[in-house]
C-alpha cells in the first residue's frame, strides 16, 4: 500500500501542477473553452449540406396552363425560390454567372402541346456546377418533383419510392456533423495542449528540473497525459451538451460507452501530441508539427467527406488516424445507438496508436537531447 | 527569412500535402456505393424495376434474400442503402399505387442524400421504360423528361470545386499563419528593439517583412494552378491575369492580417492560435469553400460576409470554372483592397517604435 | 536619411544627453503603478564614456530605452543630441546606435549577413562597408567565422557580433545596455578593448550600463542607481572618496577558511557594510560610525590592515545605505538558516572521507565536436567545488552529465556511488539541481512551486507542509507571490528553495549568480557556505571569478579540457605572477592553455 502511494502520489502532484499551470492563465481558460462553444455553434449552423433554399430562374416559353402547373408544383415545395423570370435564353448565362441563382429551368414553347399529345416534354435544367454538391442535391430535388408531377398526371399509376432513413430520418447534415465535432474539436486542442506541454517545459528549462527528480519517465508521462485527457473530455462534454440541448439531436446510445470511446480516442490523440512534444525542441516547432499533423488527420477522418470515397491508398493510411475511428465511433454510438459489440473494432486502431505513441513519448523524454 | 526550416515546412510542404489531399483524398462523389436489393416476391415487373439500379454505374448492388438480412448488412455498414420491393408489389401496381421502399443509413447524410437521388433516378428510368413498352402513349398522359446540364462542371466532379477553394486555403495559410509568427517571434527574440533604433521607418519594416512571403505565396499559387491543370484536369477558364491579380490582392490581405495579429499579440503561441481561429478556420468553414452559404441561417451569412476569404472564394471559383466576369473581379478586388488598407493602417499602429 | 553632419549643429562642448526631473511610471504586475525612475538629473558629455551602475530593477534599461526614444518619459525633459526625444524620436534614432541587453541578432543569418542587414538598415554606403567591416571583424576576432550562423555562436561571440552590428556606422551617441552580462572574463576583456578603441579612434560618446565595477572604473563618469533613484554620480575617483578609510583587509587564522571569516564579518551587518573573500584573505568595509573597539571582537587576533578603496566598495556602501533607508534588508537571514545546520562540527571530518563524486576520463562528443575531452576530478563530501571556464568551455555539458541529463560518450562517472543516468529514480532523491535559468513554473505561486517539487521528491502530507514552512522562512519567500513576476534575486531564492526542499546531500548549481546584483550575490553565498557547513556537497559553475574564492577547490575548463584543478590558492599560484586575483589568474590560465594547444596541434590530449 505504501509503495503504491509512493508510486501514485508524485503523479497526482504532477497532475495538480499541470492543471494549475494551465488554468491559472486566464488566456488559457478562454482559449481552451470558448472556441469549443463558438465552433460547435458556428459549424452546427454553418456547416450544412442541406438545401433549404434553392434560388432559381425560369424561362417559360410555353406560357401555358401545363407549364404554370409544373412551376406551381415547384414553388409549392418551399425549397425552390424563384429569383428571376427570364424572357430570352441569353439571360440564363447572366443570372447563373453572377451567382444569383444556382439553377435555371427552361420550358420550351411546345411544352404544353407535347404533353397534351402524350409525348415526352423535355424540361431543360441548367445547374451551376461551381459547387457540385449543391448542384447534385438540387437536381435530386427537382427530379423528385418531376416524378411526382408525372405520377399525378398519369392518375397515380406510377410507383412511389418510400424513403426511410435510419438514424437520421430527415437526413439532416447537422446530425452528421455535430456529433462528429464531439471528437474532432477536442482532438484539435488536446493534441496541441499535449504537444506544448513538454515543449514549453523544455523552453523554460523546467524539464531538466523534472528529469532530475525521482519521477520516472512513466510517471511523467502519466502525469502529463492525464490533464490533457481530462481537458479533452471536458471539451467533448461541452460539445455533447450543445448537441443534446441546443441542437436537440437525440442520443440513441449509451453515454457510458460514448465516454469510454472518447477516452480511448483522446488517449491516442494525447499520445500523438506527447510524441510530437518530445520531438520538438521548442514551442514553435511543437506548434508547427501539430499543425502539420492536424490537417491530414482532420481531412482524412470522414468528418466532411466519406472515407469510402478516398483512393485505396489513402483509405489504408487512415488506419493510423485515430480521428477516423473516433468520428465513426461517436456517430455510431450517438446516432445509431451501437453497443460495444458493434463498435469494438473501432477501439483496436485507437489503442494501437496509443500503445505506440505513449511509450515512444516516454522514451523520447530522456533520449531526445536539447 | 526563408532560411528558417520550419517556415519552409509551412510555406511549401504543407501546401503540397494539401494539394494532394484535396485533389485525391477528398471527394463527395459517390462511386460504387454498395446497395442491397430485396425482392420479396419475384416477378418480371420487380426484376425490370430494379434493373436500373443494378445497371447504374454509381451503385454496386447485390441481391439479398430477406429484408432482415439486408438490414443487418446496413447496420454493419456493409451496404449504404436497401431497395426493398415488397410482397404485394405486383398487386398494388395493378391498382396504381405500388410502393418501393428505400432504406438509407442517415449517419452520413450527404452520401444518403446523393444515393437517394441516384436510386430514384435509376428506378425512374425503369419506370419510364416500362410505361413506354407496356402502355405506351395509350394512357394519354404525356411525361416530363428532365434534360439536365451542369454548367462549369459538366461531370459534376467535386474535385473541380475543391481545388479552386484550395487556392484560398493555401493563401490564408501562407499569409496569416506564417506571418502571425513573424513579428511575434521578433518581439520574443528582441530583434525588434534593435531594429527600432535605426533610421528605418515602421512602414518600411512592414514592407520588407512582407516581400518574401508574397514570393512564397505566389510560388504556392503557381503550384496550385499547375496541379489543377496537370494533375486534376480542372479547367482554368478565366483570364490568368485576373487570377493572378485577385490572388495577389488576397495574399496581401492575408499577410497583413497575420502581421496585424502578430503585432498585437507579441507572443508566438497566442498569435498562432488567434491566426488559426480568425483566419484559417473561417476560410475553411465559412467562406463557402465546402458548405454552400445559401443554406446557412442569416446570422452566419452575415458573419461570412465579414470574412475576406468569402469574397475571394466566390471569385476564384468563378475564375476557374466559369470564366472572367470583369465586374465581379473589380468588385471583389475593391473589397479586398479596402481590407488591405484598413489592415495596413492597423498594422502600422501596432508597429509604432515604442515599447510602452 | 541623416539630418545633418553632427559637428555643424552641435557645439563640441554641449552634452549629448540632458535629462531634467526625468520620471517614468510603470504599472506593476499587481496593477499598482510605481516609479521606475524618478527625479533623474543626468548629463552625458560628448566624447566620453559614461557608466550607469545599479542592481536589478534600478532603472538602467528604462533610462536607456527613453534615451533611444523607445519609451516616453512621464515627466521632466529629455534632450538627446540637442533634440527633444519625445517629439523627434526618429531624428534621434537616425543618429544614435543602441545595443539592447539581448541584441537582436538573426540567428538563422550568418555573421556576414547580420552585418550586411544592419548596414542596410542604417544606410551605410558600399565604400564605408569595405573600410569598416574588415576592421570590425578583426577587432571582434570573428573574421574566421563570417559564414557561421549567428545562432551557433557562443554567448561571448554573439555579444561581440552585436557590438559590431551596432557599430556598422559611427553614431553620435552609442548606448550599450549591459553588454557583458553572461559573458566570460576573456570575452568581456575583448569587448572593452573594442569599446575603448572606438572611443580613441572615433571620438564616440558612449553610455554603458553594467553590473561589473571594474568596467565602471574605466569610465569617466559613473551614475549609481537603485530602485529608480539616482544615488550618486561623479568620476570613479570622486565616488571612491566616499569610502576612504573604511576599507580593510583581514587575514584568517591558519587553518581557517577565508569564507568562514567572511561569513563572520558579513553577518555582523550593524558593524560591517560588506565582506568578500579574496586571494585567501577577506576584504571588508566598515560602517562609518563604527569604532575600532567595536570591531575588535569580530576581527579578534587576526591581522587586519587598511587597503586602498575601490569603486565596488563605494557602490556597496551606497546600496546598503539606500536599502537600510528603505528598511529592507535583502537576503535570507542567517539566524533561520542557522537552524538548518545539522552538524556544524562535521565540516572538517567529513571532508576527509572518500570522494562523493568521482569522474574519470569523462568524454562527451556531439558529432565531430568534442564538448568534454577526457576529464577527471573528484569532489569530496561537504566540499564546495567550483567549475569555471569561458562560454562554451564544456562546463554545462559536464554538469548535465553529472546530473544524469546527458549520457557520457565514454568514461566513468559516479555521484554518491551511482551513475545518475542509469540509476534507479530513488538515487536522484539525494541530489538537488538548480538550473541556469531558474527553472520555475512562472504562473504558479511560490507555495505551489514548492508543493510540486516537494511532491515530486516524494514528500507529502505533514512532512511536506512542515518542510515548506521551514524553507519559506529560510529564504524569506512570500508563499502567495506569483513566481513568474518575482524580481530576479527572489527567483533565484525560490529556485534554491525548490532545489533544497528534499534536503539533498549534493547540490548542483549552474551559474546561480548570473544576472544577480552584488547584494543578492552576497546573500546567496552566505546560504551556500552554511549549507556546506552542514555537510552538503555543492558543485557550482560561475562566471564571476571572484566567487571562486568561496570554493574549497575549483576546476578551470576551456574547449572541453581541464586546465587547472585545486584550491583557489593553488590555481592562483599556477597562473604565476599574473595570478594576483582570480580574474587575472583565470585569464592567464586559459590563455596559457590555448597557446599550449596551438603548439601541440593537430590533435591535443587533455591536461589533468
Amino acid at each position: 500500500m505504501n509503495e503504491f502511494a509512493a508510486l501514485v502520489f508524485p503523479i497526482l502532484t504532477l497532475i495538480r501542477k499541470e492543471l494549475l499551470a494551465i488554468f491559472k492563465d486566464p488566456a488559457n481558460r478562454i482559449v481552451l473553452f470558448a472556441p469549443a462553444f463558438v465552433q460547435t455553434l458556428l459549424f452546427g449552423y454553418g456547416a450544412s449540406f442541406d438545401l433549404t433554399n434553392v434560388p432559381y430562374a425560369v424561362l417559360d416559353q410555353s406560357h401555358s396552363a401545363a407549364s404554370s402547373a409544373f412551376l406551381a408544383h415547384l414553388d409549392g415545395t418551399g425549397v425552390f425560390r424563384r429569383q428571376a423570370t427570364l424572357s430570352t435564353p441569353g439571360q440564363i448565362a447572366q443570372v447563373i454567372d453572377q451567382g444569383r441563382v444556382i439553377m435555371a429551368i427552361s420550358l420550351p414553347s411546345d411544352f404544353a402541346d407535347t404533353l397534351a399529345a402524350g409525348g415526352d416534354a423535355p424540361v431543360q435544367l441548367i445547374l451551376d456546377g461551381r459547387n457540385s454538391t449543391t448542384a447534385g442535391a438540387a437536381s435530386g430535388y427537382i427530379a423528385a418533383v418531376a416524378t411526382a408531377f408525372n405520377a399525378r398526371r398519369s392518375g397515380g399509376g406510377g410507383i412511389t419510392l418510400v424513403r426511410r432513413a435510419w438514424f437520421n430520418p430527415n437526413l439532416e447534415s447537422r446530425w452528421q456533423i455535430v456529433p462528429a465535432m464531439i471528437a474532432t474539436l477536442s482532438m484539435l486542442q488536446t493534441l496541441l495542449l499535449a504537444a506544448l506541454s513538454v515543449a514549453r517545459e523544455r523552453e523554460q528549462g523546467t524539464f531538466d528540473q523534472l528529469l532530475v527528480t525521482p519521477l520516472t519517465p512513466l510517471q511523467i508521462l502519466v502525469g502529463k497525459a492525464i490533464p490533457s485527457i481530462m481537458i479533452g473530455m471536458l471539451q467533448s462534454s461541452i460539445v455533447l451538451m450543445i448537441a443534446l440541448f441546443w441542437f436537440q439531436i437525440p442520443m440513441s446510445g449509451s453515454i457510458a460507452l460514448l465516454y469510454l470511446g472518447l477516452l480511448g480516442f483522446t488517449g491516442a490523440a494525447v499520445g500523438i501530441g506527447m510524441s510530437l512534444s518530445a520531438l520538438a525542441l521548442n514551442m514553435q516547432q511543437a506548434m508547427l508539427y501539430t499543425f502539420l499533423v492536424i490537417m491530414p488527420l482532420t481531412l482524412l477522418s470522414g468528418l466532411i467527406t466519406p472515407v469510402r470515397n478516398m483512393p485505396q491508398v489513402l483509405q489504408i493510411a487512415t488506419y493510423v488516424n485515430p480521428l477516423r475511428f473516433g468520428v465513426d465511433l461517436v456517430r455510431r454510438v450517438y446516432l445509431e445507438g451501437a453497443g460495444l459489440g458493434d463498435i469494438y473494432p473501432d477501439f483496436i486502431p485507437m489503442f494501437a496508436v496509443a500503445a505506440v505513441t505513449l511509450p515512444l513519448a516516454a522514451w523520447l523524454f530522456r533520449h531526445r537531447l536539447a | 527569412m526563408l532560411r528558417d526550416r520550419s517556415n519552409l515546412l509551412v510555406g511549401f510542404l504543407l501546401p503540397i500535402a494539401l494539394i494532394l489531399l484535396f485533389g485525391y483524398g477528398l471527394s463527395f462523389d459517390v462511386k460504387n456505393a454498395p446497395v442491397a436489393i430485396v425482392i420479396d416476391e419475384p416477378s418480371l415487373a420487380a426484376r425490370e424495376l430494379v434493373a436500373g439500379v443494378e445497371g447504374s454505374s454509381y451503385l454496386a448492388s447485390r441481391r439479398v434474400g430477406t429484408l432482415a438480412e439486408a438490414e443487418r448488412l446496413l447496420g454493419d455498414g456493409k451496404v449504404d442503402a436497401i431497395v426493398h420491393v415488397p410482397v404485394d408489389f405486383l398487386r398494388q401496381r395493378g391498382r396504381g399505387a405500388a410502393q418501393v421502399q428505400l432504406v438509407l443509413n442517415g449517419i452520413d447524410s450527404v452520401t444518403a442524400t446523393t444515393l437517394e437521388a441516384y436510386i430514384a433516378g435509376a428506378l425512374g428510368k425503369a419506370m419510364e421504360h416500362r410505361f413506354d413498352r407496356g402502355q405506351g402513349t395509350a394512357h394519354g398522359a404525356g411525361q416530363i423528361v428532365l434534360v439536365q446540364r451542369i454548367w462549369f462542371n459538366e461531370t459534376s466532379n467535386s474535385t473541380w470545386y475543391l481545388v479552386p477553394g484550395l487556392v484560398v486555403l493555401i493563401m490564408t495559410l501562407v499569409g496569416a499563419f506564417l506571418t502571425s509568427l513573424l513579428v511575434a517571434r521578433e518581439w520574443e527574440r528582441g530583434t525588434l528593439e534593435s531594429l527600432f533604433v535605426t533610421p528605418v521607418r515602421p512602414i518600411e519594416i512592414v514592407i520588407a517583412k512582407l516581400a518574401p512571403y508574397v514570393l512564397v505565396g505566389l510560388v504556392d499559387l503557381a503550384m496550385c494552378l499547375l496541379a489543377a491543370r496537370l494533375l486534376f484536369d480542372v479547367p482554368i477558364r478565366g483570364s490568368l491575369v485576373a487570377v493572378l491579380l485577385s490572388s495577389t490582392m488576397y495574399l496581401v490581405v492575408s499577410l497583413l492580417l497575420g502581421l496585424f495579429i502578430s503585432g498585437t499579440t507579441r507572443n508566438q503561441f497566442a498569435a498562432s492560435q488567434v491566426a488559426l481561429l480568425t483566419s484559417f478556420m473561417p476560410a475553411m468553414m465559412l467562406s463557402g469553400f465546402v458548405f454552400d452559404l445559401r443554406n446557412v441561417p442569416l446570422g452566419v451569412q452575415v458573419a461570412a460576409q465579414v470574412v475576406p476569404a468569402t469574397h475571394f472564394m466566390a471569385l476564384i471559383k468563378t475564375l476557374f470554372l466559369a470564366g472572367t466576369d470583369w465586374p465581379m473581379v473589380a468588385r471583389s478586388c475593391l473589397i479586398l483592397g479596402g481590407y488591405a488598407l484598413v489592415l495596413l493602417f492597423a498594422t502600422r499602429r501596432t508597429l509604432r517604435k515604442r515599447l510602452d | 536619411m541623416s539630418v545633418a553632419a553632427p559637428g555643424e549643429l552641435l557645439p563640441r562642448k554641449r552634452p549629448v544627453v540632458v535629462a531634467r526631473d526625468l520620471r517614468k511610471v510603470f504599472t506593476g504586475p499587481d496593477a499598482v503603478p510605481f516609479d521606475a525612475l524618478r527625479d533623474v538629473h543626468f548629463e552625458v558629455a560628448p566624447g566620453t564614456l559614461t557608466a550607469l551602475v545599479g542592481p536589478d530593477g534600478a532603472g538602467k534599461t528604462t533610462l536607456m530605452r527613453m534615451i533611444a526614444g523607445l519609451l516616453h518619459p512621464d515627466g521632466g525633459t529629455l534632450e538627446v543630441l540637442g533634440l527633444d526625444v519625445r517629439h523627434e524620436a526618429q531624428a534621434v534614432q537616425n543618429r544614435i546606435s543602441y545595443m539592447p541587453q539581448r541584441f537582436g541578432l538573426y540567428e538563422d543569418l550568418s555573421i556576414q549577413e547580420n552585418l550586411d542587414l544592419y548596414a542596410d538598415l542604417h544606410g551605410v554606403s558600399k565604400e564605408t562597408r569595405a573600410e569598416r567591416f574588415p576592421r570590425l571583424l578583426a577587432m571582434t576576432d570573428l573574421a574566421r567565422f563570417t559564414a557561421r550562423p549567428a545562432g551557433q555562436l557562443s554567448g561571448g561571440m554573439k555579444q561581440k557580433l552585436g557590438l559590431a552590428c551596432t557599430l556598422v556606422r559611427v553614431p553620435d551617441l552609442l548606448l550599450l545596455d549591459e553588454p557583458s552580462v553572461g559573458v566570460d572574463p576573456l570575452s568581456r576583456r575583448d569587448l572593452w578593448t573594442i569599446i575603448e578603441q572606438m572611443i580613441a579612434e572615433e571620438g564616440l560618446s558612449v553610455l554603458v550600463s553594467t553590473a561589473y565595477m571594474d568596467e565602471a572604473e574605466r569610465c569617466e563618469r559613473v551614475h549609481v542607481f537603485n530602485k529608480g533613484e539616482q544615488l550618486a554620480q561623479g568620476t570613479p575617483q570622486e565616488l571612491r572618496t566616499r569610502v576612504a578609510g573604511l576599507t580593510w583587509v583581514a587575514s584568517p587564522r591558519s587553518e581557517e577558511p577565508a569564507r568562514d571569516l567572511q561569513a563572520r564579518l558579513i553577518d555582523a551587518s550593524e558593524r560591517i557594510v560588506d565582506a568578500v573573500p579574496s586571494g585567501g584573505e577577506v576584504r571588508y568595509i566598515r560602517r562609518p560610525e563604527v569604532t575600532d573597539e567595536q570591531l575588535d571582537d569580530l576581527v579578534g587576533d587576526r591581522v587586519a590592515r587598511p587597503r586602498e578603496e575601490e569603486l565596488e566598495d563605494a557602490f556597496m556602501l551606497l546600496l546598503r545605505e539606500h536599502e537600510s533607508d528603505r528598511n529592507q534588508v535583502p537576503g535570507p537571514s542567517a539566524d533561520v538558516a542557522g537552524d538548518e545546520v545539522r552538524s556544524g562540527s562535521s565540516t572538517s571530518a567529513a571532508k576527509d572521507e572518500a570522494p562523493i563524486i568521482e569522474v574519470r576520463d569523462l568524454v562527451r562528443r556531439f558529432g565531430d565536436f568534442t564538448a568534454v575531452a577526457s576529464t577527471s576530478f573528484d569532489v569530496r563530501r561537504g566540499e564546495i567545488f567550483g567549475l569555471l571556464g569561458p562560454n562554451g568551455a564544456g562546463k554545462t555539458t559536464t554538469f548535465r552529465m553529472l546530473c544524469g541529463l546527458l549520457p557520457a560518450t565514454s568514461g566513468h562517472l559516479e555521484v554518491a556511488g551511482v551513475n545518475l543516468r542509469t540509476a534507479r529514480a530513488t538515487a536522484r532523491r539525494r541530489i538537488g539541481y538548480v538550473a541556469q535559468k531558474f527553472a520555475l513554473y512562472a504562473n504558479l505561486s511560490v507555495r505551489e512551486n514548492l508543493e510540486f517539487f516537494g511532491g515530486a521528491y516524494g514528500l507529502r502530507g505533514r512532512a511536506l507542509r512542515d518542510r515548506i514552512r521551514v524553507i519559506e522562512a529560510q529564504f524569506e519567500l512570500d508563499p502567495h507571490a506569483q513566481s513568474g513576476i518575482l524580481p530576479h534575486g527572489y527567483k533565484q531564492r525560490l529556485a534554491m528553495a525548490a532545489g533544497l526542499i528534499h534536503e539533498p546531500r549534493i547540490l548542483f548549481l549552474d551559474e546561480p549568480t548570473s544576472g544577480i546584483d552584488p547584494l543578492a550575490r552576497r546573500a546567496f553565498w552566505r546560504t551556500i557556505t552554511q549549507l556546506s557547513q552542514s555537510g552538503v556537497t555543492i558543485i557550482v559553475t560561475t562566471h564571476f571569478m571572484e566567487e571562486a574564492e568561496y570554493c574549497d577547490r575549483i576546476a578551470i575548463q576551456d574547449a572541453g579540457r581541464l586546465l587547472a584543478l585545486g584550491t583557489p590558492r593553488k590555481v592562483r599560484e599556477q597562473a604565476g605572477e599574473r595570478g594576483r586575483d582570480m580574474n587575472s589568474a583565470f585569464i592567464a590560465i586559459v590563455e596559457q592553455g590555448r597557446e599550449a594547444s596551438m603548439s601541440r596541434e593537430p590533435e591535443t590530449e587533455a591536461v589533468s
